[in-house]
């Protein structure tokens, strides 16, 4: 028996594609991945209409995709990010009916429940065998983890690997079973490696962004959460590596030694795991090439799929034992309510990913972000977009001052306690203002482009299209 | 108490904005070495307005100058004055007649803005051979002369020599200025570290400079502010004895006794001035109480 068939058109073929249903891609490959593109050619050639796209992530080259949604090839979208090429489309009205933006784990968790059944996936293979045992953690397109194509293979009622490296029956560590697969296609590249992972993740060397840092880690520390055993997830922006980078000077100043490291994994988790910071690392993508590297030799980092990273529907998931998360954000309310989805022009140029899930479960949810960006202070009345509600965040680390949510006051008492300036965040928004002016209200138009699917299933806010 | 200053460059918006955040004890806009002639009017508007709108009150503010050899100082000055800066920096000090120059403009200036006579105090930059070999007869030319400040780079090609982490080339110098500040009793400041990635490398200077005497240090990397901080302020152990000292002068003196030991080691006046002065200092950076 074989699973190979000679292209994706007979892929589709076999597939049993109909007008109408739900496709789904995961987003591994980043803005370096051609299985999208190619795979939707195929689609629009074959004269299919009317289809729902699922995909984890979407990048700028995806943008052939909008000419799909132009020609109704597609009609729906969900997703759980989109960067401003393909989002700034969106915003100005390009579909009929609004994109449904949910979290890393609310995708896996409506997947896995069946809320979005998925008709067939597609999932872009570095490595194969023609039984369709794959993995993301070697070949020329490696991108380690595949994460967030786990619970697609688990639950699509066909799945399609694509692959531009076949291998030898059975491929060893796999991360998808054949169990899953039913076809297997063989294609010249499935990615340009210089957009799937990037060579190496810098710290910022911006003195702000290392003054938020700094602080970032020491609220950390006065929190009491930093002890043997803690858990730590950051992104892979400068300001929030380089928190991580000072908090591992403590953590191997005072010899404390954590449970794990979660993420989306940087070669910095990758080298705070060799120095004795944690025991693990779970990881559902990886950034970088050393977290490449290191999910494929080391056993101690650990490939998780989506739904155990941060699904609300599972029995667990690896976020509610989450110490402390650091996040970012593009606006940030008096409520705390954090906006990660639109710029401040309101074009989106983003989305949750993990930002709610981590926010949710971690015990201490901080987002560092500056005072103001160009002219635009951090801090306003109402965010554009709730991305995060307020509920779940814990503290706003910017250079003119730390601001704790109300419904932490022991956390204010201790970061008061640890001598950090500690500022109200009503106080902060006119210390910005005094600077920078109130901005006049941001004006859209009466289209709803997008809707917000938080990971409990509520919609707090909707995205109204830019005027 | 001042341990360290922040050089910031008067061109650069996005970081005089945020100058007070940034953890330096005082901030030096910088008008001169840092901006290109073609810049040097509007780095002047920039950090005039910087110390006019922004709240800078809780650090101390410099500005550096140029030198008084160029076209450019009288126009600093001009611009800068009625906004009272702790202090103007004035760069490529070489003898007292440079004091004087810029002493004599400053009275001046601050007679027409009916403010006090030397409230804006001069920090003098040393970096000629000539600068340095003058520190003291610069330093006592005028009672504006708040504190001087050895720079080492320009004084380093000055005497023909290559600039090294280790500062070997740059004992005398240090020596001299931390003598001659002493004795003209004005604080001095060590020249800034220049590798800013070298985190070890900052701490072991900045250790040197104070062992030294040097009152402070200066930075031009935000970087190497925390490290400055903490070299030039008191170490717990330091505090603590301290304190001891200052119980046991004051248990002798309750007990009528003259000669006192601690630890086997007798105190005398200057351990118990030095003592004082850690207190003062622990005191003003909230690490300990009055004695």
């Amino acid at each position: 028996m074989t699973k190979l068939v000679k292209n994706i058109r007979e892929a589709i073929e076999l597939s049993g594609l109909r007008d109408g249903q739900t496709i789904s891609f995961h987003h591994h490959l980043r803005n370096g991945d051609f299985v999208l593109n190619m795979v939707m050619e195929e689609i629009a050639d074959m004269g299919f209409r009317d289809l729902t796209v699922n995909a984890s992530s979407l990048f700028d080259c995806h943008r052939p995709l909008l000419t799909d949604i132009e020609n109704h090839v597609v009609t729906r979208l969900m997703t759980d990010y989109v960067s401003a090429g393909i989002g700034h489309a969106i915003s100005e009205g390009i579909m009929d009916t609004p994109v449904e933006f949910r979290t890393h784990g609310g995708r896996a968790a409506d997947i896995c429940s069946g809320e979005t059944p998925i008709d067939v996936a597609f999932i872009a293979a570095p490595s194969s065998d023609p039984m369709g045992n794959c993995t993301g953690k070697f070949g020329k397109s490696a991108c380690g983890s595949l994460g967030y194509a786990m619970p697609d293979a688990m639950h699509a009622k066909k799945v399609v690997v694509i692959t531009d490296n076949l291998c030898d029956y059975p491929l060893q560590g796999w991360s998808i079973p054949e169990t899953c697969v039913d076809y297997v296609v063989v294609v010249d590249a499935i990615g340009d490696p210089k957009g799937i992972v990037s060579g190496t993740t810098k710290i910022t060397r911006d003195p702000v962004g290392l003054v938020m840092a700094k602080n970032a880690a020491k609220v950390i520390k006065a929190s009491g959460l930093l002890k043997d055993g803690f858990s730590f997830q950051t992104g892979a922006g400068g300001a929030s590596l380089a928190a991580a980078s000072f908090l591992k000077d403590m953590i191997l100043k005072e010899g404390i030694c954590g449970s794990f490291g979660l993420g989306g994994i940087t070669g910095y988790m990758v080298d705070m795991l060799n120095e004795g910071c944690f025991k693990n690392l779970m990881d559902v993508q990886c950034f970088d090439l050393k977290a490449v590297e290191s999910i494929k030799n080391d056993p101690r980092h650990i490939e998780i799929a989506a739904d155990q990273y941060a699904s609300a529907k599972a029995r667990s998931s690896v976020t509610d034992n989450l110490d402390i998360v650091i996040l970012g954000a593009t606006e940030v309310d008096t409520d705390f309510n954090v906006n990660v989805h639109t710029d401040s022009t309101g074009y989106l140029m983003g989305g949750s990913g993990g930002h709610s899930d981590t926010a949710a479960g971690a015990k201490l949810s901080m987002i560092i972000a500056p005072m103001f960006r160009a002219r635009l202070p951090i801090v306003c009345d109402h965010v554009a977009a709730v991305s995060t509600p307020g509920k779940d965040i814990d503290v706003l680390v910017t250079q003119g001052g730390i601001a704790v949510n109300p419904s932490r006051e022991d956390l204010a008492e201790a970061i008061k306690a640890a001598g950090l300036p500690l500022i109200g965040i009503n106080e902060l928004k006119a210390k910005a203002e005094a600077l920078t002016g109130k901005p006049a209200p941001l004006a859209h138009g009466d289209k709803v482009v997008a809707k917000i699917i938080y990971r409990d299933g509520t919609e707090p806010s909707p995205i109204y299209s830019v005027k | 108490m001042k341990r360290s200053m922040l050089f910031i460059p008067g061109n650069t918006p996005n970081l005089l904005i945020n100058g007070n955040c940034l953890g330096a004890d005082m901030v030096i806009f910088d008008l001169e070495d840092a901006v290109s002639p073609d810049e040097k009017d509007s780095a002047r508007v920039l950090v005039r307005n910087t110390i006019k709108y922004l709240n800078f009150k809780s650090l101390g503010t410099i500005v550096r100058i140029n030198s008084v050899d160029t076209d450019y100082w009288k126009k600093d000055l001009d611009e800068i004055m009625p906004y009272t800066p702790d202090m103007i920096m004035l760069p490529k000090t070489g003898c007292p007649a440079d004091v004087l120059k810029a002493d004599a403009y400053m009275t001046e200036l601050e007679k027409k803005l009916g403010l006090a006579k030397n409230t804006v105090k001069l920090m003098l930059l040393m970096e000629t051979a000539m600068g340095v070999e003058n520190a003291y007869a610069s330093a006592s030319a005028s009672d504006r002369v708040g504190a001087i400040f050895l720079g080492a780079e320009d004084l380093t090609a000055d005497l023909r020599c290559k600039r090294t982490k280790e500062g070997r080339e740059i004992e005398y110098a240090r020596q001299r200025m931390v003598v001659a500040a002493r004795a003209a009793n004005v604080d001095v400041y060590d020249t800034p570290f220049t590798d800013v990635n070298d985190d070890e490398g900052i701490r072991i200077d900045a250790e040197t400079a104070k062992a030294m005497g040097f009152t402070g240090k200066a930075s031009i990397s935000p970087r190497h502010v925390d490290a400055i901080n903490e070299v030039f302020s008191p170490s717990e152990k330091d505090i603590n004895y301290a304190y001891e000292v200052m119980d046991a002068i004051r248990l002798a003196k309750e007990q009528g006794r003259g000669a006192i030991a601690l630890h086997g080691k007798m105190i005398d006046a200057p351990i118990v001035a030095r003592a004082q002065q850690t207190i003062a200092a622990a005191v003003e950076l909230g690490l300990g109480r009055e004695a």
